[in-house]
């Protein structure tokens, strides 16, 4: 099988950030704000955990299971929004989603979640795809962090 | 023997998805609906729409007896003792709501037991929890043997003089193991408690005699055995009826209503008020005419054909692993994938036009059982031709590659 040059690199990000994910695993340390979100028809399963210092998004982590497009996406999340501003990485949030829904590309804001651009066209997997950005969306929105440092949320 | 004469009484048949003819293997969620089911709900809304129990015009005396007439046909259908046994739900899952709430949980006390088993689906398990909670009674969980099934000893070994009562399914929807349900009713009957068999998955597949099985409730829905959604039976011995009060109040469920008090009609009429599902039931009663000249016979050959000719080419596949071979009477593969997560391969098959499912099928505790957060299960029925078979292995074959559905 013979694949275009930038359907192959895809192939190998999105493969690369399944199989050896950026920023997995959660830490147990104060001051971070950690959501849990499940997709219960799926059985997709994702926590994210932020801290944000300054307006600026020090670290993020993510952990969880379920579906290629899933973990991947998570992966990816991580890897873009990690020392962004809140305003650049809710920009990021939106590109993506943009993408995912079929309302344009920008390569620039998303660089490897690019890779992702084929879920546009399988409805049914673009809420595997936003599973983590929708976590992440809830660590960083204002309700969220008004509350008490450290606490999980949990949704379904 | 085989044949696929039975394929063009369904309409659905003749669609796409996704641009491929349509290859329906979820027969286990829901059944599809042949033409005969149609036309008898459509000549009600045409011919004799107006309300049951109520009008004293001809039109409803007509509703009221094609109605009415079904509860006769389910009656003959289980081999229930009388037609008073069977009330009319909304489905297997409000029929076994009406038992757990309106039978067992007025009786219950702390400390009793309650038995259920970890292969039940979510319908026949979450009820017993909250049940037992709101009591403060105790779950206990039968085993399960190798293919999934409770045994009548595996059930003795968690009975007590404490079990109330016994929740157990007669055809996991999982793992299509076949439960014993007669033994099981005698066991629990020896321990002076009473059992309600979730007949979900049975019905479609097997010929039912309530009074042969001896259990106390027996619930099962229209939808997965040829009918409509939105209706099912709960069948209950006369006397287990009468002792149960109803879920629901109002209208059709009275005998006489006065300003403080209401007295309420005898089993089965207490437990249906408001408007029924007229259609559905009528529904209901042509898809049973349908089985019933289709036969289980022939239901259960061409599915054991079917079944075995995708089991033989799915163990030729390295990469497939199966989680109830040896289930003969099954009318599901329950089976993964190796390295690919049943969401990936799902939309594989998907986009080749079949229709399987996949996640937790609505059994989290069964899979927490087999280790599985997830598993992919197809499921046959009489519909079903080997053509399907061909194409979902072809689809299998190609699930490992699962990420080219993003590239087409």
């Amino acid at each position: 099988m013979s694949y275009s040059y930038d359907e192959q690199m895809f192939r190998q990000i999105i493969m690369d950030h399944y199989k050896t994910p950026r920023f997995k695993g959660l830490v147990e340390q104060p001051g971070f704000v950690t959501v849990h979100l499940k997709n219960p028809s799926c059985g997709d399963d994702m926590q994210v955990q932020t801290q944000v210092e300054n307006g600026v998004i020090t670290e993020v982590h993510h952990d969880g299971s379920g579906c290629s497009i899933c973990c991947a996406s998570a992966s990816m999340m991580a890897q873009l929004v990690s020392g962004e501003t809140i305003e650049q990485a809710q920009a990021k949030k939106q590109a993506f989603y943009d993408m995912v829904s079929g309302q344009g590309i920008d390569e620039e804001l998303l660089d490897e979640a690019i890779s992702l651009q084929g879920v546009a066209k399988l409805p049914p997997r673009i809420k595997c795809a936003t599973l983590g950005w929708k976590a992440f969306e809830q660590t960083i929105s204002k309700e969220t962090v008004e509350q008490a440092e450290g606490v999980t949320i949990v949704t379904e | 023997m085989y044949n696929t004469d039975w394929t063009k009484d369904f309409p659905i048949l003749n669609q796409e998805m996704n641009g491929k003819a349509f290859v329906y293997l979820d027969s286990a969620a829901t059944s599809l609906t042949p033409e005969v089911v149609l036309e008898k709900m459509n000549e009600y809304y045409r011919e004799y729409g107006v309300n049951v129990h109520r009008g004293v015009y001809a039109m409803g005396a007509k509703a009221d007896g094609e109605f009415e007439s079904v509860r006769d046909q389910v009656q003959k259908f289980i081999k229930a003792s009388s037609r008073e046994e069977i009330v009319f739900t909304r489905g297997t899952t409000t029929a076994i709501n009406m038992v757990a709430f309106g039978y067992v949980l007025p009786k219950l006390q702390a400390g009793d037991e309650i038995v259920t088993s970890m292969s039940e689906h979510h319908a026949n398990f979450v009820p017993w929890q909250v049940v037992a909670q709101k009591a403060g009674a105790t779950l206990k969980f039968a085993p399960l043997d190798a293919n999934g099934a409770v045994t009548p000893a595996a059930l003795q070994s968690v009975m007590s003089e404490k079990t109330r009562f016994v929740a157990l399914n007669h055809m996991s929807n999982v793992m299509s193991a076949l439960n014993d349900v007669q033994a099981l009713s005698r066991v629990t009957h020896e321990f002076g408690a009473e059992i309600l068999i979730d007949g979900a998955q049975a019905v479609p597949h097997l010929s039912i005699d309530v009074q042969a099985i001896d259990c106390d409730f027996y619930a099962f829905s229209g939808h997965k055995m040829f009918g409509p959604t939105g209706v099912g039976v709960l069948y209950g011995k006369y006397a287990c009826l009468q002792a149960m009060e109803p879920f629901e109040y109002g209208g059709a469920m009275i005998d006489q209503v006065q300003q403080f008090t209401t007295s309420y009609k005898d089993a089965p009429y207490r437990f249906e008020s408001g408007t029924p599902m007229i259609a559905e039931v009528i529904g209901l009663g042509a898809a049973i005419t349908y089985l019933e000249k289709i036969g289980y016979a022939t239901i259960q050959t061409q599915i054991e054909t079917l079944r075995e000719y995708a089991i033989q080419q799915l163990e030729q596949l390295e990469q497939v692993e199966i989680y109830n071979p040896h289930n003969h009477e099954a009318a599901t593969i329950a089976f993964n994938i190796k390295d690919v997560h049943s969401h990936d391969a799902v939309t594989v098959y998907d986009l080749e036009g079949v229709a399987i499912r996949a996640g937790h099928l609505c059994a989290q505790p069964l899979l927490s059982e087999i280790h599985q957060g997830s598993i992919l299960r197809m499921s046959l029925q009489v519909y079903n031709t080997k053509a399907d078979i061909d194409r979902f292995i072809a689809a299998t074959k190609k699930a490992s590659d699962f990420l080219d559905v993003l590239f087409l």
